[in-house]
């Protein structure tokens, strides 16, 4: 078990190393000039030439990159080109209010896309069905964008139920993470489906049948718990796909997270922003698919990992 | 008697109705206000904050020598009483205003003005704004490195400033309004370092309160103002992060008075054309002027006629349309709203069948193929469409690189790369209401170099010397004279037609039913977006 998870936590620090160095590589390669930027339009040439070298831009990139590295190492994400804050500032206080709205977004995700998957695997091949995985595939197609825009429209604006967008108390929380939630919940109910499916065909279940157990307890007590397994890794994988999406819906409800600064540093090619927010999705990731990894081992007694 | 009763009655009605409309034209102090954002406030540090969003608030917050009134582009003293300008213009003398005082609470003194310049000119505050002073004597050295003070700037006493040129620069006193000259305390920004633009501390008209970063910035009034009554709102809650659609949705619902990122282009026509929307709508002009470069070094642009025949071919009228009337057409590289737009000249009419006489006449009759650069957000690859399909009709057959703003910057400072670019997104937005801002970098020698703004790559000679004498004309009774003779530098400037001006972009800014000022508050032309110092609450 130790032996899993320390090779599991040294695959994870490859994987984040080599994140940095392709952003960071990526970043290099665009022709925009950070330096021209800050010195603004009416710079003088030596005035480009001062900023860059006090910058370190005038490094060749091995040089540039482990500087980053061994700043990165010590919490300095360096300070923003636009803002000329501290990034590790700018993201702390945008962290909080993300954490937030991805732990209900992602609440809310499971609870619909669990609850659609056992009725429509209950219910299975009835238009009932046909209907709610149809629902979860329109849910996954959806650009954020425009579902959130709608979601605003409809339930703040006409039926004014919530504010029109904010950060505050829970009600400035729910909109937001409801759409995260229904947009997202397709996966869950699509796989909550198909393993219930396959679970209710196992001879355990008709065997708890027999003995005269309800139909509830059955379902509750035996399908349930053997159905749910592949949902528990899949949180790790959606925790990637969930902030692509807390990119755009946080920039639509005026959220002040992470996908917010996200949005507004790509579009001012603050690089320095740009990789912090990458990094910091990055072990996000890992750390989430790791966890995820390690509590089915907790749920399902029969993964063995000494044979993995 | 019945009648005449009610007549009486109808005018006292009158006179109250009239009594209340003058009431409400007169501005009421007191009352908080709500502005929203979508981009964080990059920075409040004067030296270094040169955005639409931050320009206006940190013009709030400090104050420099030269300020414009309310609403105009007429430069009037701010932090100075007056001003005396040596017979040679080589020297200013700013008699500063006693008695007033930073948020604080310390007066603000002669030392302060020099320690400010100094400061946004120190290449280690990394100032955009730095290049601005390169009149000021001590520039060079400071620049490089070897001093860090202005040998050009003195204080002969706590309340007097003299500045030494080293040649005659009739832009000067603008350059003194500008934002990286306003007055900072020298122990503030010792003690917030770097960050002193998270924690501004000015002589400014309001002062900042809390800022939390990524939501929301609160501006107080500062009761020690050294302008008696101003400003007039108590408070202005700035709520960053707000998509401006949904702005403008709660700006309907009265929970925003301001939406400081205006009308999405998309919305614009739903607004413009909605009667409880339009009241709410203030039109104004910019000092911006939208343009087509064409790089007068690389073939077959190199011929004047062909830049002639280009300059004939685009229908500016329909682009107006394609951004649904947001602009007016332009027939020269000034916006009518700068000194020395001249608006008698004519410029080059639509006119493609005159335009393909004129390609043939240079050797193009099957016409050539070229490239547009344009940046990548709507609506500019639509306006480089209309302007494709205008050239297609003279047989120039010019292919569409839409590329990410940077990229196109790039381009365009590379002299071999790019042979035509539209500005629009990128263009020359005046830093302060003077001609001369519109010439050196976009069409002056200067800005013909690599990295350059000017990417026509024209660079005439005669006329730059045309431009240092307009400059050195620096006498208040000579500005009208001088900026008749800017005007003939761009209408001279555009027999060569290094450009094609296609439109002057008009500014919108939409304010909830309750605010009170005039219009031009809104829409101010230099303290851009919105004069937060003289609107208030009705």
């Amino acid at each position: 078990m130790a032996w899993y998870v320390a090779k599991r936590l040294f695959s994870a620090a490859l994987i984040l190393l080599g994140v940095t160095f392709i952003t960071y590589l990526l970043l290099f390669l665009i022709p925009a000039d950070p330096a021209r930027q800050i010195a603004g339009r009416s710079a003088t040439a030596e005035v480009v030439a001062n900023i860059r070298h006090q910058l370190g831009l005038d490094l060749p990139f091995y040089e540039q990159y482990l500087r980053y590295l061994g700043n990165l190492l010590q919490g300095d994400l360096g300070r923003s080109y636009v803002q000329r804050s501290p990034v590790s500032d700018l993201m702390a206080a945008r962290i909080g209010p993300s954490l937030q709205l991805m732990a209900a977004g992602i609440g809310f995700e499971l609870l619909i896309g669990i609850t659609l998957g056992i009725v429509a695997a209950i219910k299975r091949n009835s238009a009932l069905d046909r209907l709610l995985m149809a629902f979860s595939f329109v849910g996954v197609s959806s650009p954020h964008f425009i579902a959130a825009m709608l979601a605003l429209y409809f339930f703040a604006v006409k039926l004014d139920w919530f504010p029109l967008g904010g950060y505050g108390g829970i009600e400035h929380l729910l909109l937001p993470a409801i759409t995260l939630g229904i947009l997202g919940s397709g996966w869950y109910s699509r796989m909550v489906r198909s393993s219930m499916i396959d679970v209710l065909h196992q001879d355990f279940i008709r065997t708890a049948r027999a003995k005269g157990l309800t139909r509830i307890r059955v379902l509750l007590r035996h399908v349930l718990p053997n159905a749910i397994v592949p949902v528990i890794p899949m949180i790790g994988i959606d925790i990637g796909i969930f902030m692509s999406g807390l990119v755009v819906v946080e920039s639509v409800f005026g959220w002040p997270g992470i996908g917010q600064l996200a949005w507004q540093a790509i579009q001012q090619v603050d690089i320095p922003i740009i990789v912090g927010v990458t990094t910091l999705s990055a072990i996000a990731i890992v750390l989430g698919n790791l966890v995820a990894d390690l509590a089915v081992l907790f749920v399902d007694p029969r993964i063995d990992v000494r044979h993995a | 008697m019945h009648r005449i009763l009610k007549g009486l009655a109808l005018a006292a009605l009158t006179t109250a109705i009239s009594a209340t409309a003058l009431a409400q034209d007169a501005p009421k102090p007191g009352g908080e206000i709500v502005v929203t954002y979508q981009n964080d406030v990059a920075t409040l540090d004067p030296a270094i904050g040169y955005d639409w969003q931050n320009w206006s608030m940190i013009k709030s917050l400090f104050d420099g020598l030269m300020d414009y009134e309310p609403g105009t582009t007429n430069l009037v003293p701010d932090l100075a009483e007056s001003y005396d300008i040596s017979d040679d213009g080589l020297t200013y003398t700013f008699h500063l205003r006693h008695g007033v005082k930073f948020h604080n609470g310390r007066e603000m003194t002669a030392a302060d003005v020099k320690y400010s310049l100094e400061r946004t000119v120190n290449p280690r505050t990394q100032s955009p704004g730095a290049g601005f002073f390169s009149s000021i004597v001590g520039f060079d050295e400071e620049s490089n490195g070897d001093a860090t003070t202005l040998s050009g700037i003195t204080t002969p006493d706590e309340h007097t400033v003299q500045i030494t040129l080293s040649a005659p620069d009739a832009t000067f006193l603008h350059v003194m309004a500008l934002n990286f000259a306003s007055v900072v305390p020298k122990e503030a920004v010792e003690k917030w370092g770097r960050d002193f633009g998270k924690h501004p501390v000015g002589t400014g008209a309001f002062k900042l309160k809390e800022w939390a970063l990524g939501q929301h910035l609160t501006f107080v009034k500062n009761d020690d103002y050294y302008r008696d009554g101003i400003p007039y709102l108590d408070q202005i809650d700035f709520e960053i992060g707000q998509e401006p659609n949904v702005a403008l949705l709660r700006l309907q619902r009265g929970e925003v008075d301001i939406a400081g990122d205006g009308i999405p282009p998309a919305q614009f026509l739903q607004f413009k054309n909605d009667p409880e929307f339009q009241k709410l709508m203030v039109v104004g002009d910019q000092l911006h002027t939208g343009y087509v470069t064409l790089n007068v070094t690389i073939p077959p642009l190199d011929n004047v006629k062909v830049r002639q025949a280009i300059n004939m071919a685009i229908n500016k009228d329909r682009i107006v349309r394609v951004i649904n009337g947001r602009a007016t057409p332009a027939n020269q590289p000034l916006p009518p709203a700068m000194p020395g737009y001249d608006e008698d000249y004519q410029g080059y009419p639509y006119d493609p069948e005159k335009a393909k006489a004129l390609l043939e006449e240079a050797g193009f009759k099957d016409g050539f193929d070229t490239e547009l650069y344009v940046m990548n957000t709507d609506p500019q690859p639509r306006i480089a469409q209309a302007i494709q399909q205008d050239l297609v009709a003279i047989g120039i057959r010019a292919q569409i690189k839409s590329l990410a703003q940077a990229n196109v910057i790039a381009a365009g400072g590379d002299k071999d790369q790019a042979p035509m670019i539209w500005s629009g997104g990128m263009a020359w937005i005046a830093d302060f209401p003077d001609p001369s801002n519109f010439w050196g970098p976009i069409l002056g020698c200067e800005g013909a170099v690599p990295g350059g703004w000017n990417w026509a790559w024209y660079c005439n000679e005669k006329l730059d010397a045309e431009a240092d004498a307009a400059n050195a004309m620096v006498k208040p009774e000579q500005q009208e004279a001088r900026a008749e003779r800017w005007g003939e530098i761009f209408t001279t400037a555009m027999d060569d037609a290094p450009w094609v001006p296609i439109f002057n972009e008009q500014r919108y800014t939409v304010h909830s039913a309750r605010m009170g000022g005039e219009d031009a508050l809104y829409v101010d032309p230099v303290h851009v977006p919105v004069n937060y110092d003289y609107i208030w609450v009705k």
